[in-house]
């Protein structure tokens, strides 16, 4: 590639050909604030708060948007250029409602982080008007436009990643807002839960809806026996909200900290996905010698079954029918672990910790009520919990490393990797192929399906079967893959697809990462890298070698896909369409 | 086409439509037909004449009378007189063109058309718009055929730089250049755009050009896509203008009919054709990306540059978009040599500059002038002076991106690069001319608000820093306004400008920075003596009865809404500023200028 060099605040500095200032400025050591940019999906040159200056320019240059050409000499930070940032925070604060003091994001905010750095600390301009529409018409999040600065962030992910496109800049000039077509509620869309929205917004314009209290009122209730269970990918990111590295396991940490917080049993859903496995396995061989419907489509993620329901109704039955390693655990939580521990289900609560939003619109579907309760009472997200912790003041990163509560907290490897796109599969096919060919794997390792890109694809012989798989995350990729396998242009047998890009490792309930984080971070392969080396540092690699899952199915469910499995794990689904 | 001894013209325009020109056309044929006349007299609908002011305009040829205000009521009297028996209705003339009871004089005699000279306005209010064959006897399609036939690609847009053509659409940029570099991007597909989302308030040259001469702007593309390397056109029109839009329609049917359009054109094999995309009339869809963006079916706003249209524009792909009256001008430079159209103008203002003169002015309407005109040239001699004998104050171009002109430079030669130095711009040529009862500090705020309401909502500057800006001018005509208020003012005048993503937040403050830089005694005055002086901010406004004058007639109180005005019969009466809500209706009724504004 060719190199075009340049100065940025009078350092050489020699960047990509097309790269951006704020491309360039980062090589040469220099950070240039942005608010609206999003890389690769929303570089539009909005909110103006990255202007610079170019010698010999017209105007001011966005830094997002402007490439870098040879011999440009560009300065960021000029007295002028901090005293125009300075306005336009004032600008954007006179139509924010600002009651930092006690907003979900207060020191976790890209605007206040930005007002402080400029000094910006009073409202230069009376507040006149603000967007006081609040919806919280889904359960999963809550939008609230008087926090929104329009930086369309929560339009671009919506849109280009996830193909819904449910949300949209409404109205024009000072009325322009975020909302959905009609201003209709968001429960009136066909909105998928994903939460992506969540995850970019740089302030409290969009969150999840904060169900801790929930949590702690079960927690204080001595009738109950609160059991909690924290999916895969939570344990590799949930040390991002104490401020360590991106990609540190803190699995030991996670579950001391919610030992400390009161919770009468630390399970692991790790253990549930192992279950799913062997069902969703099952499945597949059953599928692929009873002649399909094929290709069986993974179900673990509860956006993407909505975004199937909605968008490509025509592929539900495609879907398998296992619920997901979430309700799973609560199934067997309030079946049979109930029983082996003489408990009364309906004195249990079952709280999960989840890398995703969606889990909370999941807990509340039809067919996820095992013994005629919520298999799962609470969801809450890694952010969630993260306040918890905080709030309970339990010092994070002191904590002593502990391991779950045997009865449900073994797992193996392969339900470790669920958490990153590719993962399902590989467990998946770790425990298949030994099934069909009833031979041990050499490695259990199945590489092609691994890494970031939107869609895989790989063929595997297994016992003279050839089975064709490709994996996917991110709905637009998806859809893609769902239009070329609808068009006859692809066959697959065993497809597994993740809502948010990157699996849940890139979920909508994980930490916030600014833009300054997310524009230069590979947050999916780094986030992912720590789930897959906890698997390689294992001896206990396949789902069907877990003891526990062996246990449970001898002394409890029998084979698997059997009767009672069927009534506890599996469920049904919908053919929504696009308008319910 | 039959011969007739008469031709009948009738103002087709949307200002003469709208005073029931149609209806005329109506009467004159059922008249006509009556007498049996039909055969021997054409009536025409054209595109505008340009005096809108006297519309509804009947012109006969081949005397050239110019009948202004037209009635249905007056057709009788103009078939039996005029048409039947040879006798010019006198009463119905425009007085300019009168010399005396027995002589006219040639329209293009008037003060009015006298220093006009009409390139892009040549075949409005002239020929039949909706006939292919009138523009063909006006030479139409022949500079289309030359091109195709005996030119180059280069050799035409090399005969567009060295006409000097800069885009009429308000920035100025050179034309040919425009289109060098969409010829020197690289694709197989490219395309050609006409902008026709005129928005300007007080704007309608280019509605004019469309609804009087629509081929010209059809074969002005057809030109630029063979220069360019493109295949299709678009032009984006407003859906406000029904006329223009109906006249396209048949313009480019009848184009199609002719082989000017299609694929192969004059056949030589160059393929082009042209299809319409109605706006919805969002004022930011004049600026080039937006509009683009609007044509791909996106909601209609600007992109960063670049990348330029010229790389990579509708759809993604190099295009070139210009203004319709730069359109209008392309065949003429082609027929007539860049020389000839390099010879009108000032040194970097080549050409000619259509403007609607609207406001304080007698003669409102469409004006072509030679760029280099003066500006008291166009309101004392065209214009025709300020009404009831006012006083010019300033004049306004550009619209809301522009700026004022104030009295003292009235003398200045309009072109692009005076206009931007007295801090004002071209624009698209809307001039608003103003008296001396306009308050400055009002007319900025009337821009703004127009600018507020028509951002897009996409950058922060425009988006908030307009309508706070706006807040503060509202603050100055409440009376609440401050010195220090107009130093912050100004300042976030130069933020917006300096930080907006499209041309439309960049120029939003130019008409509060014109203003407060020729009028800043004006904005002092509201600021410190809490008073408009030309007593039009009505906060700051006191209607008061000069008590020596009044002869208690009790006529204003019996006027005024609110009962405001007490007093006795024979006894001076006077007006309570609590009750009075300035509307000003006493000071229309006394007989004795007794009642003053303050």
């Amino acid at each position: 590639m060719n190199t075009v060099n340049l100065k940025i605040n009078n350092i050489p500095v020699a960047a990509p050909e097309g790269a951006t200032i704020l491309e360039a400025a980062h090589i040469a050591g220099i950070r240039i604030p942005t608010l609206c940019y999003l890389k690769e999906i929303n570089a539009i040159g909005a909110c103006r708060i990255c202007v610079c200056e170019v010698k010999g320019a017209r105007g001011l240059a966005a830094a997002c948007v402007m490439p870098v050409d040879e011999g440009m000499e560009v300065f960021t930070n000029t007295p002028a250029l901090q005293k125009y940032r300075r306005t336009t925070l004032e600008l954007i604060l006179s139509t924010h409602r600002t009651d930092c003091l006690s907003c979900p994001r207060s020191t976790d905010c890209e605007l206040q982080q930005l007002c402080r750095e400029y000094g910006v600390d009073m409202d230069r301009f009376t507040k006149k008007q603000q967007n006081e529409m609040v919806d919280a018409s889904m359960p999963h999040l809550v939008r609230d436009n008087s926090k929104c600065i329009l930086c369309r962030r929560c339009v671009a992910v919506c849109q280009k990643n996830q193909y819904a496109g449910v949300i949209e800049t409404c109205e024009r000039g000072y009325d322009t807002h975020i909302g959905c077509a009609f201003d209709m509620p968001l429960s009136e869309t066909a909105c998928v839960a994903c939460g992506q929205c969540t995850a970019v917004c740089p302030t409290a314009a969009l969150r999840e809806r904060d169900d801790t209290d929930k949590v702690w009122a079960a927690l204080n209730d001595p009738t109950k026996t609160v059991i909690v269970g924290p999916a895969p990918s939570v344990r590799a990111q949930l040390g991002e909200c104490f401020g360590m590295p991106i990609g540190t396991n803190v699995e030991g940490k996670l579950v001391a900290a919610l030992r400390r917080l009161g919770f009468d049993q630390v399970f692991d859903v790790d253990t549930a996905a192992d279950v799913t496995i062997m069902e969703e396995g099952t499945e597949l061989l059953h599928r692929l010698k009873e002649g399909g419907p094929l290709p069986l489509i993974t179900s673990c993620s509860p956006g993407w079954i909505k975004f199937c329901e909605h968008y490509y109704p025509e592929f539900v039955d495609n879907l398998s029918s296992c619920k997901s390693p979430q309700q799973m655990f609560g199934a067997l939580i309030k079946t049979y672990y109930a029983q082996k521990a003489g408990l009364d289900p309906k004195n249990i609560v079952v709280v999960s910790v989840m890398p995703c939003t969606a889990k909370k619109f999941e807990i509340g579907r039809e067919g996820q009520s095992a013994v005629g309760l919520p298999d799962v009472d609470i969801s809450i997200t890694t952010r969630e919990l993260a306040d918890m912790i905080r709030r309970a003041g339990i010092m994070f990163t002191q904590l002593p490393d502990e391991e779950f509560d045997p009865i449900f907290g073994i797992a193996s490897g392969a339900g470790h990797i669920f958490g990153a796109t590719g993962g399902v599969m590989e467990a998946a096919l770790r425990t298949v192929s030994e099934i069909v060919t009833g031979k041990e794997l050499a490695r259990p390792e199945f590489r092609e399906v691994r890494g970031i890109e939107g869609i895989k694809e790989a063929e595997y012989d297994l016992a003279g079967t050839k089975v064709k798989v490709a994996v996917t995350s991110g709905l637009a990729n998806a859809a893609k893959l769902l239009d070329r396998i609808k068009s006859g242009e692809a066959e697959y047998h065993f497809v597994e697809v993740m809502a948010c890009p990157g699996g849940c490792v890139n979920g909508g309930g994980q930490p916030h990462q600014s833009g300054d984080v997310r524009n230069f971070t590979d947050l999916r392969s780094l986030r992912a890298a720590a789930l897959y080396s906890e698997d390689e540092a294992m001896t206990l690699r396949k789902s069907h070698e877990n003891p526990v899952v062996k246990e449970l199915y001898a002394d409890y469910l029998g084979e698997p896909g059997s009767h009672l499995a069927h009534h506890i794990l599996h469920t049904t689904y919908v053919k929504r369409g696009l308008y319910k | 086409m039959a011969i007739a001894r008469t031709h009948i013209l009738v103002c087709g325009g949307t200002g003469c439509s709208s005073s029931h020109s149609q209806a005329l056309i109506d009467e004159l044929n059922r008249e006509l037909e009556e007498k049996g006349l039909l055969g021997e007299v054409q009536v025409i609908k054209t595109g505008c004449f340009g005096l809108c002011a006297l519309g509804p305009v009947v012109v006969v040829y081949p005397e050239g009378c110019f009948y202004s205000h037209v009635t249905e009521a007056d057709i009788p009297e103009i078939v039996e007189e005029h048409i039947l028996k040879g006798r010019i209705v006198t009463r119905l003339l425009y007085q300019e063109t009168v010399v005396d009871d027995k002589t006219i004089k040639n329209l293009n005699h008037t003060k009015f058309y006298e220093k006009q000279h009409r390139v892009a306005l040549r075949n409005c209010g002239v020929i039949n718009p909706e006939n292919i064959d009138e523009y063909i006897a006006m030479d139409g399609y022949e500079a289309l055929g030359r091109v195709l036939t005996q030119m180059t690609p280069d050799e035409v847009i090399q005969t567009i730089k060295d006409s000097g053509l800069r885009g009429r659409g308000g920035g100025g940029f050179p034309t040919g250049q425009k289109w060098f570099f969409a010829r020197q991007s690289k694709g197989d597909v490219k395309y050609v755009c006409c902008n026709a989302d005129e928005g300007d308030p007080g704007a309608f040259m280019d509605r004019s050009v469309l609804e009087g001469d629509p081929h010209v702007v059809l074969e002005a593309m057809t030109i630029a896509g063979y220069a360019i390397g493109a295949h299709q056109g678009y032009i984006y029109v407003r859906a406000e203008y029904p006329i223009a839009i109906h006249r396209l329609e048949i313009a480019i049917k009848q184009a199609r009919e002719y082989g000017f359009l299609g694929n192969d054109i004059f056949g030589t094999g160059f393929a082009f054709d042209i299809e319409l995309r109605l706006g919805s009339g969002a004022f930011v869809c004049g600026e080039e990306t937006a509009l683009m963006t609007s044509i791909e079916g996106h909601r209609g706003e600007p992109r960063p540059r670049p990348p330029f249209p010229a790389v990579k524009g509708l759809f993604g792909v190099p295009t070139i978009l210009n203004n319709v009256e730069t359109w209008a001008n392309i065949p003429r430079i082609i027929l007539n040599g860049a020389d000839w159209f390099a010879g009108m103008g000032t040194e970097r203002s080549k050409g000619t500059k259509v403007f609607c003169l609207v406001g304080k002015i007698n003669n409102t309407g469409l004006v072509e002038i030679p760029m280099g005109t003066t500006l008291r040239e166009i309101v004392e001699d065209i214009g025709g002076c300020i009404p009831n004998g006012k006083k010019f104050k300033a004049a306004q171009t550009g619209g809301p991106s522009g700026g004022c002109i104030p009295a003292s430079l009235i003398d200045t030669p309009i072109d692009y690069d005076n206009l931007i130095a007295i801090g004002s711009m071209m624009g698209s040529g809307g001039l608003i001319v103003m008296d001396e009862d306009t308050c400055m500090v009002d007319i900025a705020k009337f821009f703004l608000e127009f600018t507020v309401d028509e951002s897009c909502g996409k950058c922060t500057p425009c988006r908030v820093g307009t309508r706070r800006l706006l807040e503060m001018l509202e603050q100055i005509t409440s009376g609440n306004g401050t010195l220090e208020l107009l130093r912050e003012m100004e300042e976030l005048c130069y933020y917006i400008k300096a930080n907006s993503l499209c041309a439309l937040g960049q120029s939003a403050p130019n008409p509060v920075l014109s203003t407060l830089h020729y009028f800043r005694d004006e904005y002092e005055a509201h600021c410190v003596e809490k008073r408009c002086p030309a007593g039009v901010c009505k906060k700051l406004t006191r209607f008061v009865i000069e008590e020596e004058k009044c002869k208690g007639c009790t006529a204003c109180a019996r006027a005024c809404p609110v009962n405001a005005i007490i007093g006795e019969v024979r006894k001076p009466h006077h007006i309570d500023p609590e009750k009075c809500i300035k509307c000003g209706a006493c000071m229309e009724t006394c007989r004795f200028n007794a009642i003053v504004k303050r």
